[in-house]
């Protein structure tokens, strides 16, 4: 169970055991997941793909759910601004 | 409220865009109004539309009320609720045949006093990257504009309420009778009625042919800087104006939300309003053959709407045939955001006995009498 | 590209899982899918850090037979087949018997400063913890309503957080109603007092709320309401949930009829488990709130159905309707207190997709007006959070939903089996 998985979040390495969601690589980070249309910080909510609070860009594609996305090695994740 | 009985100047039937604009109309001469909209105003055609203020040079008559009616969109360039974006139609050309017919048409915009551009195709890349490659060039209309119709509706009726509109929100007219109209809780209006129901027409007035013509949308995600203009193939007017029982257009729109909206599919014989995947994939598939990046947006919504359409594709506007106060507006197929405030000042000046601004004559319902 | 399947089970917690075992045992082609990618669902969500429980290790161990789908999202429903959408592409995946055990959501209620990282649901901070959120040495306020607080602490607190206090909105009354009640379920006595161990030393507090939720830019006071008046805490994370809704978009899709005994909509079931449509049955949660026993019970009823062993489905409905009792006690005692529905503020954002705030919207009646005046609704989760919301703060019912299920590339609705991947892609905004 000790294995992990190196990712960058906002430019920074991240380690999480494998199995971990993006959403849980992020918040080591940074709670500002994504900027809202009236512009404030928004961080998960429901947990289970249902707020789409928790939207990320990843490896440059963007509106990517955190929280129903298991990390990969090197990902490159980054709030959505 | 039953059996009783109120009277106006003018009963406006339907608030959609067409009859907001009307009651509007009306309500700034003076009249005194009343409107009956059984759903949300703006519910029908309206909210489905993708809000495109266009103007289309195949029909001189159809040319003349959309000049007229883009005018006075002006109006409203600057109002919050219309979310006008002044973002210009971009026509994509696919072959020789196609630019060349779109400088035919530069021509004949011009000559009806819209200004438009023909483009080579390297204008057209620096304007749109994201168009896939072997495109021959465009003609741009650059003072065009997309606003969001639904807000324009509510804010129609809201400044018409502002001038002593009467809105009889949640009921419906059950039956147009001598001198006025009867609502399904028994109150009678009195007075002069225009019906502006669109594809519901034939309710109401049987005698006035009316088709539904089925159209999908698609809306996705925010991506801004994706689009900068309108885009619709120049092929557009076959598939609009082409009598084909399914036809599908390359027609996106950047919202000014930063999201896409994505059109057309045209279907005369489909009646259920829901979804069709097999339609959604072919106009899908024309979008994505001119904007390849399309595909790995994320789409948030499909929905579908109905335009009300006239056997020659001309909207009605002006008396109902055989009668001095029932007056219509409506079938305006596709064109119903773009030519509504224009429809609802040459209505008024009929109904007012002004000399219009534009020859009424190509619209007149009596054109369909038998 | 078609795949057909015998059975096709839509959801794999604890009623999918059954579904599925119990229809693989007739020897059917069993297709399983789920948008997560481990199965267990949100009661027996895959833990990154800890073992699951017995039960669920045994439920997913026993699928023999049973073709796994991870990450398959549900977009639409199409004649006798399901367009699925994969972090690769996309598939239409088409059944003779089709069982919806899609589960429940949580119900998240808006107060002011809901919107504040760090606040989240209940049930939702134990889903991410289960998923590596670092909770360790966190100062987590739990509060909402219903058994799946106890259930959220006990791992929040396995992962290492400080919890500050578990805060109940029923009464001390009613929850004391609700424990004598248990004596009769002793299955879930047992259950109850072995999460109140693991919770030895937290504090639970019964008639009390949170009413506000501060910080600058992420959560660091929470107000609570208590019999004995306001009381702040300092904390770093809220989670908050006042019970599960089910999700019926699927089967409304499919046009199964939905019954509303409170605010919310659940999937009609006969006692056969069999919706109105052909060939469809709906198991668990989706069919109104009954907890674990009754999703098994009914997974495994659905699953026989789907594969014509009606008898075998027969013998097990005199335990499934004593189990749906137990959910019938939950909702009784775990109702809430009404003002919770009047903590939003005029400023309180409803739709938090749109930003739209519940004054802009007090104009409206219904859930389609609002929407397209304000845009409400209009956003990424398509109503599931304001609309729920807004439905359970009495305002108006959620507007009918439109496709696709959930939001999904548009290459998925034009039925591309695959995504481009070349560089012709966009990868959104270029700023």
């Amino acid at each position: 169970m000790s294995s992990t998985v190196r990712l960058s979040v906002n430019g920074q390495a991240v380690d999480v055991p494998v199995g971990a969601s993006v959403a849980a690589a992020m918040a080591q980070v940074s709670l500002h997941f994504r900027r809202s249309v009236g512009g404030t910080s928004r961080a998960p909510l429901c947990g289970m793909g249902v707020c789409f609070e928790c939207r990320v860009r990843i490896d440059g594609v963007a509106h990517v759910r955190a929280c129903m996305t298991p990390v990969r090695e090197g990902m490159q994740v980054q709030s959505h601004d | 409220m039953s059996g009783a009985i109120a009277t106006y100047d003018l009963i406006v039937i339907g608030a959609g865009i067409v009859g907001a604009s009307c009651a509007d109309a009306a309500s700034a001469d003076g009249l005194r109004v009343a409107i009956v909209e059984p759903g949300p105003i703006g519910g029908g055609a309206t909210a489905a539309a993708m809000g495109h203020l266009v103007a289309m040079d195949d029909d001189p008559a159809e040319l003349a009320l959309a000049r007229y009616s883009l005018q006075q969109w002006e109006a409203f360039a600057e109002l919050k609720e219309a979310e006008f974006s002044r973002c210009g139609t971009l026509w994509v050309a696919r072959g020789e045949a196609e630019l060349d017919a779109a400088a035919l048409r530069v021509a004949r915009l011009g000559a009806a006093g819209v200004e438009a551009h023909l483009l080579d195709a390297k204008t057209l890349y620096e304007l749109e990257p994201a168009l896939a490659p072997n495109m021959s060039g465009g003609m741009l209309v650059p003072r065009e504009a997309v606003v969001y119709p639904p807000r324009v509706a509510r804010y129609l009726v809201q400044r018409a309420q502002s001038c002593g509109a009467h809105l009889y929100a949640g009921r419906s007219v059950q039956t147009l009778i001598r001198g006025g109209a009867q609502l399904d809780d028994g109150t009678t209006l009195s007075g002069p009625v225009l019906v502006a129901t669109g594809c519901a027409l034939p309710a109401l007035l049987p005698q006035l042919p009316m088709r539904a013509r089925k159209g999908h949308l698609v809306i996705t995600e925010r991506y801004p800087n994706l689009l900068r203009h309108q885009l619709l193939e120049l092929g557009y007017a076959d598939s609009a104006h082409g009598d084909a029982d399914s036809s599908v257009a390359f027609n996106v729109q950047p919202r000014p939300t930063g999201q896409i909206l994505i059109g057309s599919s045209r279907e005369f014989s489909a009646t259920d309003a829901a979804v069709s995947p097999a339609m959604l994939q072919r106009m899908l598939e024309r979008s994505f053959s001119f904007i390849p990046a399309l595909r790995g947006l994320q789409a948030l919504r499909a929905w579908t709407g109905f335009r009300p359409t006239t056997p020659d594709g001309r909207p009605y506007l002006g008396a109902v045939p055989g009668t001095t106060d029932q007056w219509v507006a409506a079938g305006h197929e596709g064109l119903g955001v773009t030519t509504a405030l224009g429809s609802a000042r040459l209505l008024l000046d009929l109904i007012q006995s002004r000399p219009p601004a534009i020859d009424p004559s190509p619209y007149a319902p009596s054109r369909m009498a038998a | 590209m078609t795949e057909l399947y015998d059975v096709l089970v839509v959801g794999a917690g604890p009623a999918g899982l059954a579904a599925a075992q119990a229809a693989a045992g007739q020897g059917a082609r069993v297709g399983l899918i789920d948008a997560q990618a481990r199965p267990g669902g949100q009661v027996w969500r895959h833990d990154v850090r800890r073992a699951a429980p017995r039960a669920a290790r045994e439920a997913i161990a026993h699928l023999h037979g049973v073709e796994w789908l991870a990450q398959h999202s549900v977009i639409a429903a199409e004649a006798s087949a399901l367009r699925v959408e994969t972090p690769q592409g996309s598939n239409l995946l088409a059944y003779g018997s089709l069982i919806l055990a899609t589960g429940a959501r949580e119900l998240l209620l808006p107060f002011p400063g809901w919107t504040l990282p760090g606040v989240t649901g209940a049930g939702g901070l134990q889903a991410l913890t289960k998923q590596g959120w670092p909770v360790a040495g966190k100062r987590v306020v739990i509060a909402g309503s219903g058994p799946l607080l106890l259930a959220a602490a006990a791992t929040l607190r396995a992962h290492g957080a400080r919890l500050q206090g578990i805060y109940e909105q029923a009464s001390t009354a009613t929850v004391h109603a609700f424990a004598r009640q248990l004596l009769h379920w002793p299955a879930r006595a047992v259950q109850a007092l072995g999460l109140r161990a693991r919770l030895f030393g937290v504090p639970y507090h019964f008639g009390s709320f949170v009413r506000h939720a501060h910080g600058d830019t992420a959560l660091q006071v929470v107000e609570i309401e208590t019999p004995n008046g306001t009381q702040t805490i300092d904390c770093d994370l809220l989670a908050a949930g006042y019970g599960l809704v089910p999700n019926v978009e699927l089967a409304s899709a499919l046009g199964c009829s939905l019954t509303y005994p409170g605010a919310h909509p659940q999937v009609q079931v006969d006692a056969f488990l069999r919706t109105g449509v052909a060939n469809v049955y709906a198991a668990g949660e989706a069919c109104g709130i009954g907890g674990l026993a009754v999703a098994r019970l009914e997974g495994t009823i659905a699953g026989h159905m789907a594969t014509g062993n009606t008898e075998a489905a027969t013998a097990l409905l005199p335990q499934r309707n004593q189990a749906r009792r137990f959910g019938d006690l939950l909702t009784k005692h775990f109702a809430l207190d009404p003002r919770l529905r009047k903590l939003a503020d005029q400023q309180t954002l409803i739709c938090r997709c749109e930003d739209v705030t519940l004054g802009e919207l007090d104009a409206f009646s219904d859930a389609r007006a609002a929407k397209l005046a304000t845009r409400c609704g209009m956003g990424a989760c398509q109503g599931r959070i304001c609309g729920t919301a807004l439905a359970e703060l009495g305002r108006f019912p959620r507007s009918g939903s439109r496709p696709p299920l959930f939001p999904a590339r548009l290459a998925t609705l034009a039925g591309a089996a695959t995504f481009p991947s070349s560089d012709d892609e966009y990868r959104g905004s270029r700023s």
